[in-house]
């Protein structure tokens, strides 16, 4: 008897509950996961594919699947922070510089002009179409637009792009603690 | 405003929160007139002194100019032209070390006088108010008017505001400790600095103009008050002497009571302010049409025998100063620009006195100790007591230093002046102004980041999209072309034959050229076109050249390569059973090690056959190992692929015995190809298209770097040909073209010589 | 009424489920890392709380002792609980998805949260009517609330200041703990419920 109360008692409790929460399933179902447009935000868009995936679009989707957070060179350890801060991740150190100096040198593309032969296999390569010039025609990088991806490097047949660093200005010089070399000043 | 302008009048003032009290040492400067200097050795003109863009520089190398000729043009909007401080002759254009505390330098045009200092045509208007407001302000911006306070805000767009200004500020309060410029300058320039104010208010038109200054100057105050006599509209204020009063926000508490709001300028209240040397400034350049070439300067400190004002032209270098006022160094000398709250050590004595410049302070350690002994917070609360703008510092340094930014921005650390009050106080000597600061450069730092980002994003998509586009035009246009055939065709049956017998040729081809591919079986993925291979064998050459940078391999280098393959080659024999994790963190670990070895080879590429290419394969170099560490599993697994492929490719194209090579390095990346040839039926991805190329190379590079060891003579010659900077071959009467050709014919014959040595497998 | 507020202080204070009590650890140290996070666990802890300490009761009272089935009480209980978790899952990830991943695997485990398994016992053991259960439930919830957005304001302070190595983390995390729960035992004797 006791047992027959039981059973009935919990299965009645448990169709109850049931229902409850197939109607709050369906009440609040939650469509799109707008996780992914979030990551992407957060990546610095160089689309240079140097995380493994050909553009950081489909990186952020594969953050989103579980990828590891810490692929992404030109973003550095901020965006790594800022990854982990989102997706409740661990920080980890950048895939591959475990041991060394934090930012990488920003740089941009340069060409030079007098060896180019005017291919344009440099222009199909770079994602933010960044390179101006036609076939035969001289090519050279916006540097404005130029992210360091360093896609264009490869395909030149003749070799004629350098990454350089970008020049500090006073404009864009950031403060550092105890940065005033000690110097003579007579 | 009118009953606030009442209570001004009545002589109200109120008070600023905060604030400090350090000693004034002005009188070590105060007691002499304003002297003239002698002409410097050369003057620096920097170009860009003001907030706003540099102008265009209009004069030339070796032209002489006369003094006040403008050295810039303007060109755009919030622009000052710079003027030549005495006439002389342009010995350089060039940058400079700048008045800035990064020490960097600035582009700057070096006068070297001539002795003579004569004049630029000047234009004065004494009856200025017979000018239109714009040609009034166009003449100070002519005449380089920037604000003197120390801010160097364009004047002219100062006076332009079109927002309505009740009340005009004369800030003549000078609250930072050592410098005495302004004082020196009302005391004997009342008259015409009470002129420059006129001009001002004939552009402003506000209901009152009240002249600040600050109770620790009384000669001043008299000076101004007989020069505002009868000047109804013109209101004297001594306001007592607290740190920083002279700040623009703050004067206007003290004068009106109102803040300014956050983010906003004073114009949003109504109110203007100018310093008292800029209103010399306006009068000189209006009146007696003198641009802006010189200003007082304070040269003062414990360590200046003679400390005094100067009028020091714009451009004097430091050292010059220095020297006129008896200048003796410490062992460990500091030159300060500016004053000792808010000034910057200079990293060089040349650096020049810019419009900004009020004073260059010389302390003694004792007045003036370093901030070296930084110790932890103990939260004692002085900072916020002190800080003028009623913000937390203690807040902010905790954030700043913690890097948590969006936190410091909570507390507005973008509110912060930067007067150094907070510092001034701190028992454990904390540099607090230093951490504000790095946190706002990080700020503004990432906020430009973020828009690039932003940008790339947009151009990436519009990429997308052009490709995209041209995809589906080509599309259209074979459609369309194959209609037109189809209806030709219809219309006319002899065409149709004409398709097939083309589409049989093709046949025939195609057929023709795999049977001499299979009788070399190592031919895989060449394209059947010869021209097709020749291209793709150049291109892979030139990888090759560059990934040829190590000259000499060590044989540390090549064991390394060998425990490298060699646990690569382990791996590779589980690659289905492995876990991404694991190889993930093989392939970081093997990404380590060659890096390290690339890092090696560089080193040593500085050996002699090679010389003038280790330049560019070193660059190459450093440019690989970025590359190198991105690496998934599937790339390396492509990576191998495309090598073995370019390995095979070598065999066929060069019939050359090997050179020396360890075999077991060769052996062991060639299991690992072996291996890697299990999953071939994935399907590539364009990343993994592209990781291929990039594995071709480095692949090769790595060979290329654990087998070089001999054949320098082969490589000799076509590195020496290559070298791009030392034309060894006659070419002087060679055309452009021909150099090139003969540069890729010289990249061509390397990689060809590396692909020999490379062996055959 | 009085004996409702002194329910209520006392539950709050004098026996806060978490540093008196000792119940609801888990998600005390797990979320505490940021404030913003605490507060949506707080929020969300609540929400079960209170409903789970009223359904519990009606369940108990209802049901299983009419049957005479008290022994199925954990596992009714359970039950609830679980129910109404998830169902505050799928609330907070319609209406906050953000909150929902910062607040991860933790969601789900307030069902194992013994804080709520206890309240719903307890009101059992201190025979509470439903007025009463409610409050006990909203007031341990309440608590337990308090103790957590303290505690995690703390973490965030300690995050960034200069800790000696061995203490850095959990370490420094627990000996803060201890001293709140030396804190509360101050209210000690506050209240006196019988």
């Amino acid at each position: 008897m006791i047992l027959l109360y039981s059973l009935l008692a919990l299965g009645l409790i448990a169709l109850i509950f049931g229902a409850v929460l197939g109607y709050a399933s369906i009440r609040f179902k939650v469509e799109s996961d707008p996780l992914v447009d979030q990551i992407d935000e957060i990546l610095p868009q160089t689309q240079c594919g140097q995380c493994g995936y050909p553009g950081c679009k489909p990186y952020a989707e594969a953050i989103a699947n579980g990828d590891d957070i810490n692929k992404c060179p030109p973003g550095g350890d901020a965006t790594i922070k800022k990854l982990a801060d989102l997706t409740g991740k661990e920080v980890k150190p950048l895939a591959g510089t475990e041991g060394e100096e934090a930012e990488p040198v920003k740089k941009v593309a340069y060409i030079r002009e007098a060896e180019c032969i005017g291919c344009t296999k440099c222009i199909q390569a770079c994602p933010v179409d960044a390179i101006v010039g036609a076939a035969k025609h001289m090519h050279t990088v916006i540097i404005d637009e130029c992210t360091g991806c360093d896609l264009c490097v490869d395909p030149c047949p003749v070799d004629c792009i350098d990454m350089l660093p970008v020049a500090t200005k006073p404009e864009n010089w950031r403060w550092q603690l105890n940065s005033i070399p000690v110097k003579q000043i007579q | 405003m009118d009953s606030l302008v009442d209570k001004i009048k009545s002589g109200y003032l109120w008070d600023f929160p905060g604030g400090v009290f350090p000693p004034e040492r002005k009188s070590l400067s105060n007691s002499q007139s304003i002297k003239q200097l002698e002409l410097a050795n050369e003057y620096i003109v920097p170009v860009k002194q003001h907030i706003g863009h540099a102008a265009n520089v209009i004069v030339e190398l070796g032209q002489l100019v006369k003094k006040g000729q403008p050295l810039t043009e303007l060109q755009g909007p919030m622009e000052l032209p710079v003027h030549a401080p005495t006439s002389g002759e342009v010995i350089a254009i060039e940058p400079r070390m700048a008045a800035h505390p990064s020490g960097l330098s600035e582009l700057a045009v070096v006068i070297k006088p001539d002795g003579e200092d004569t004049w630029y045509e000047k234009k004065p208007t004494p009856n200025y108010l017979a000018l239109s407001k714009v040609e009034l302000l166009d003449k100070l911006k002519q005449a380089g008017i920037s604000g003197l306070g120390g801010a160097s805000f364009p004047t002219y767009v100062k006076q332009s505001n079109s927002q309505p200004i009740e009340l005009l500020i004369i800030n003549g309060v000078e609250c930072e400790p050592y410098i005495t410029a302004d004082d020196m300058l009302m005391r004997e320039y009342a008259t015409e600095i009470v002129s420059g104010i006129e001009i001002f208010t004939h552009l402003l038109q506000p209901k009152l103009v009240v002249i600040a200054i600050e109770n620790n100057k009384p000669e001043a105050i008299a000076a101004i008050e007989q020069a505002c006599q009868g000047k109804s509209q013109f209101v004297v204020r001594a306001i007592p002497t607290k740190y920083p009063a002279g700040g623009e926000k703050q004067l206007i508490q003290v004068i009106t009571g109102q803040e300014v709001p956050s983010h906003g300028i004073t114009a949003d209240i109504g109110i203007i302010t100018q310093n008292v040397g800029t209103a010399f400034a306006a009068y000189k350049a209006i009146v007696q049409g003198e641009p802006l070439i010189e200003r007082v300067v304070t040269v003062t400190g414990e360590q200046i025998k003679s400390p005094a004002n100067v009028w020091a032209r714009i451009g004097t270098p430091v050292s010059h100063l220095l020297a006129a006022q008896e200048y003796q160094a410490l062992k460990r000398p500091r030159i300060i620009m500016g004053g000792p709250m808010m000034g910057f050590t200079l990293h060089g004595s040349q650096v020049p006195v810019s419009k900004i410049t009020n004073c260059v302070l010389a302390p003694s350690e004792k007045a003036l100790p370093r901030a070296e002994n930084e110790q932890a917070c103990i939260r004692c609360g002085y900072c916020a007591d002190a800080c003028p703008a009623s913000l937390l510092p203690q807040q902010l340094y905790w954030h700043s230093k913690a890097k948590e930014y969006e936190k410091a921005q909570d507390y507005k650390l973008f509110d912060c002046i930067e007067c150094g009050a907070c510092a001034y106080v701190c028992p454990s000597e904390i540099p607090l102004v230093q951490y504000y600061r790095i946190a706002k450069a990080d700020i503004k730092a990432e906020q430009v980041e973020q828009e690039k980002a932003e940008k790339a994003k947009e151009r990436f998509n519009a990429r997308n999209e052009r490709l995209e586009r041209e995809k589906q035009e080509r599309l259209e246009k074979h459609k369309k072309a194959a209609e037109s055939r189809k209806q030709s065709m219809a219309k006319d049956p002899s065409a149709q034959d004409k398709v097939a017998a083309a589409l049989a040729r093709v046949q025939a081809k195609k057929k023709s050229s795999p049977e001499t591919d299979q009788t070399d079986k190592t031919q895989t993925t060449e394209p059947a076109n010869a021209a097709k291979a020749k291209a793709a064998a150049a291109i892979a050459r030139a990888k090759a050249k560059r990934a040829a940078a190590a000259q000499e391999a060590t044989a540390v280098e090549t064991a390394e390569k060998q425990a490298n393959n060699q646990e690569s080659a382990d791996q590779q024999t589980q690659t289905d059973s492995l876990t991404p994790a694991q190889i993930r963190a093989k392939a970081i670990a093997a990404k380590a090690k060659a890096k390290q070895a690339a890092k090696e080879s560089m080193t040593e590429s500085e050996q002699a056959p090679k010389n003038a290419n280790s330049e560019k394969s070193t660059e190459a170099q450093a440019d690989e190992p970025s590359a190198d560490e991105q690496l998934t599993p599937a790339q390396i697994r492509a990576k191998a692929i495309a090598a073995k492929v370019k390995a095979k490719q070598q065999a066929k194209t060069q019939n050359s015995e090997s050179a020396d090579s360890p075999d077991n390095a060769e052996a062991k990346t060639n299991t690992e190809f072996q291996e890697d040839k299990v999953p071939t039926d994935e399907k590539l991805t364009p990343a993994q298209a592209k990781a291929k190329a990039i594995a071709a190379k480095i692949k090769a590079k790595q060979q290329a770097q654990s087998v070089e060891t001999k054949s320098p003579e082969v490589e000799n010659e076509p590195n020496t040909e290559k070298n791009m900077k030392d034309h060894q071959t006659p070419d002087a009467e060679l055309t452009e073209a021909e150099l090139r050709q003969q540069r890729v014919k010289a990249a061509i014959a390397k990689a060809k010589a590396k692909k020999e040595s490379l062996g055959d497998k | 009424m009085t004996d409702y507020f002194l329910l209520f202080i006392a539950t709050v204070l004098v026996n806060n489920f978490v540093l008196v009590k000792f119940l609801g650890l888990c998600p005390f140290m797990g979320v505490s890392g940021k404030i913003e996070t605490a507060i949506g666990m707080s929020l969300a802890t609540t929400f079960v709380l209170t409903l789970a300490s009223i359904a519990s009761y009606l369940i108990d009272q209802y049901i299983l002792n009419p049957l005479g089935i008290e022994f199925l009480r954990t596992l009714a209980f359970i039950l609830v609980i679980a129910v109404v978790v998830q169902f505050t899952e799928m609330v907070v990830h319609k209406t906050s998805p953000s909150l929902y991943r910062l607040l991860g695997i933790f969601l789900p485990l307030i069902t194992t949260n013994c804080a709520v398994l206890g309240v719903a016992l307890l009101n059992i053991n201190e025979k509470h009517n439903l007025i009463e259960s409610a409050i006990y439930g909203f007031s341990a919830a309440v608590g337990f609330s308090l103790v957590l957005i303290l505690f995690s304001a703390m973490r965030e302070r300690l995050a960034a200041a200069d800790i000696p190595t061995p203490f850095k983390g959990s370490a420094i995390a627990m000996v803060t703990a201890g001293l709140m729960s030396l804190a509360f035992l101050g209210f000690t004797g506050l209240i006196k419920v019988s």
